[in-house]
């Protein structure tokens, strides 16, 4: 398994963070993708990126971990402010690289961008990596809840997302556990052709298909045994309440926003 | 071939939250030869060790030496497969590998890989698949159509159409009625005689590790705890119940029996008839001395 990557994985804690409504996370996190995009001088960018990083500083999760996560996203960033660099021609030029120039446009735009995709990645890695999925689902069900009223299954979807957020892990232990009982078969996944490559997938990919689908077999009758019958009447172990805290924290967001739109140019 | 591991460490996930060390400063040798049994409760290290065993994993500090291969955290073999090859293994729930469209496809997968010839696979599929207790018969079934248990033993058919110098086997007999577990027990260890393999067997069950092994480990929060004759470890009553373990039943009744009636009868394989036999003239023994 890959463990620098950390995207979609829950750290448990007992912070601030972890402690709000997911439906307050949710709403927040999308309020901030938005408003991220009316950033646009020096200081209202600087506020986003402090907020931030306390935001992160506050999960009490270890930086560096987090950073470390974030590897394979750098590259992204990386190439989106190599690709303006040499895309956009405003402004003067500063420099010349192998007789290449560089636009002082180019160069603000980069840098804003490719912080603007710095701040949307980490702000929504802090959504997963400080609540659960079951809570996650839950939020979106109760968040979708108005569109009941249009027909929209909205019990059924979240079911359908937590069942599969759940089962990500298991098929991850199951394919580590196939990979290895065929990689002792003599089954190279690493070297060779691109084609033997290919082929080799074969051997991993039937048995998982089908222990995946008696699994959902083996779940469905399971849940049918213990009296699943959608979601009419159902009730909930785990309520979401909308608490100080959450209050707190909407207030707290709203400034930073306010702030951000008093330091827009 | 002989296997050995000198204090190995083996981490999952280094330096992140869910850092979790599995084993810790585990040695033991294992000769070319013998038949081993690894004991232990859920989550003492069993399963990390097994992948020691053909290099799915290298120890994260220490050293393991399987046969002529020497695998340390930044040194691999460069004949990484010819190691599989001499090794084989057949994991927990085996039968969870199969995929090919037929039993006969499937079972010659393993030394297909490894580049054994078209005509001494089929004489292999042919001797593997006797060995496992199934008819030829099924042969150009699919393995899917088959009932569980013997699809375990195709599986099984499989990773012995290597021709495997060690023979690794995680819990072999879960889920197997008692007398498939008998039988595929006792075929492994008819193998273990007439090839001269080298098995280690991870079991729960303390009744096939003291019918079958010559030497137990028991292992602890991946820690060696016990190691010896089987004589020696299930002597030991009092340290393997700490663990969650316990000595085989027959043990425990042999014992019983002994303070019962101040006998002394010692445990070695007899069978039960023998043992009541034994038990018997005890007793009278007994009662002409009163």
């Amino acid at each position: 398994m890959n463990s620098a990557f950390i995207i979609g994985q829950y750290i448990p804690g007992e912070s601030f963070i972890h402690r709000l409504d997911p439906r307050t996370k949710i709403s927040l996190i999308f309020f901030f993708v938005i408003f991220v995009f009316f950033a646009n001088s020096v200081l209202s960018y600087a506020l986003l990126t402090i907020f931030s990083f306390l935001v992160a500083l506050s999960t009490k999760i270890k930086p560096s971990f987090i950073i470390k996560g974030l590897t394979p996203v750098w590259f992204l960033i990386i190439f989106t402010f190599t690709i303006h660099l040499i895309v956009t021609q405003e402004g003067e030029v500063l420099y010349r690289i192998l007789g290449f120039p560089i636009y002082s446009g180019a160069l603000i735009q980069g840098f804003s961008i490719s912080l603007r995709f710095f701040l949307l990645i980490l702000f929504t890695s802090l959504l997963t990596l400080t609540t659960t999925p079951i809570e996650i689902t839950d939020a979106i069900e109760s968040l979708l809840n108005p569109l009941k009223k249009i027909r929209l299954p909205v019990h059924e979807l979240a079911l359908m997302m937590s069942i599969s957020l759940r089962f990500i892990p298991t098929l991850m232990q199951e394919t580590d556990k196939i990979s290895k009982a065929q990689a002792s078969r003599g089954v190279d996944f690493r070297s060779g052709s691109l084609k033997s490559r290919v082929e080799a997938v074969i051997p991993l990919l039937v048995p998982l298909f089908i222990s995946a689908f008696k699994r959902a077999e083996e779940l469905a009758m399971a849940m049918e045994a213990r009296g699943y019958r959608g979601g009419e009447g159902r009730t909930k172990l785990r309520e979401l309440k909308i608490r100080k805290l959450d209050y707190l924290a909407m207030i707290l967001f709203s400034l930073v926003i306010a702030g951000m739109f008093l330091l827009r140019k | 071939m002989d296997i050995s591991f000198e204090n190995v460490d083996y981490i999952y996930q280094p330096n992140s939250p869910f850092q979790f060390q599995a084993l810790k400063n585990l040695s033991f040798e294992i000769k070319s030869g013998e038949f081993v049994a690894i004991v232990g409760h859920t989550g003492s290290g069993k399963s990390t060790v097994i992948q020691h065993l053909n290099g799915l994993l290298r120890p994260t500090h220490g050293k393991t030496k399987i046969g002529d291969f020497t695998l340390t955290s930044d040194h691999k073999p460069k004949d990484m497969k010819s190691l599989r090859e001499q090794v084989g293994i057949v994991f927990q729930y085996p039968e969870h590998q199969l995929f090919e469209e037929t039993v006969e496809k499937d079972i010659s997968f393993g030394p297909a890989n490894f580049g054994v010839a078209t005509e001494q696979i089929k004489e292999r599929v042919k001797t593997s698949i006797e060995a496992v207790g199934i008819s030829t018969d099924l042969l150009n079934r699919s393995p899917f159509e088959l009932s569980g248990g013997q699809m375990r033993r195709v599986a099984i058919a499989g990773v012995l159409a290597v021709e495997p110098k060690v023979l690794v086997l995680d819990e072999p007999t879960a889920g197997l009625d008692p007398k498939g577990r008998k039988e595929i027990m006792n075929m492994f260890y008819r193998l273990h005689k007439e090839k001269g393999l080298t098995t280690i067997l991870v079991t729960h069950h303390m009744e096939d590790a003291l019918k079958f092994s010559d030497k137990v480990i028991v292992l602890e929060k991946g820690t060696k705890y016990l190691e010896g004759s089987v004589q020696e470890v299930f002597s030991n009553q009092a340290r393997l119940n700490k663990v969650q373990l316990d000595i085989p039943e027959i043990l425990t009744v042999v014992k019983e029996i002994n303070n019962r009636f101040g006998l002394s009868i010692d445990y070695q394989g007899q069978s039960l008839d023998e043992l009541a036999v034994q038990v018997s003239v005890g007793l009278k023994g007994l009662k002409k001395h009163e």
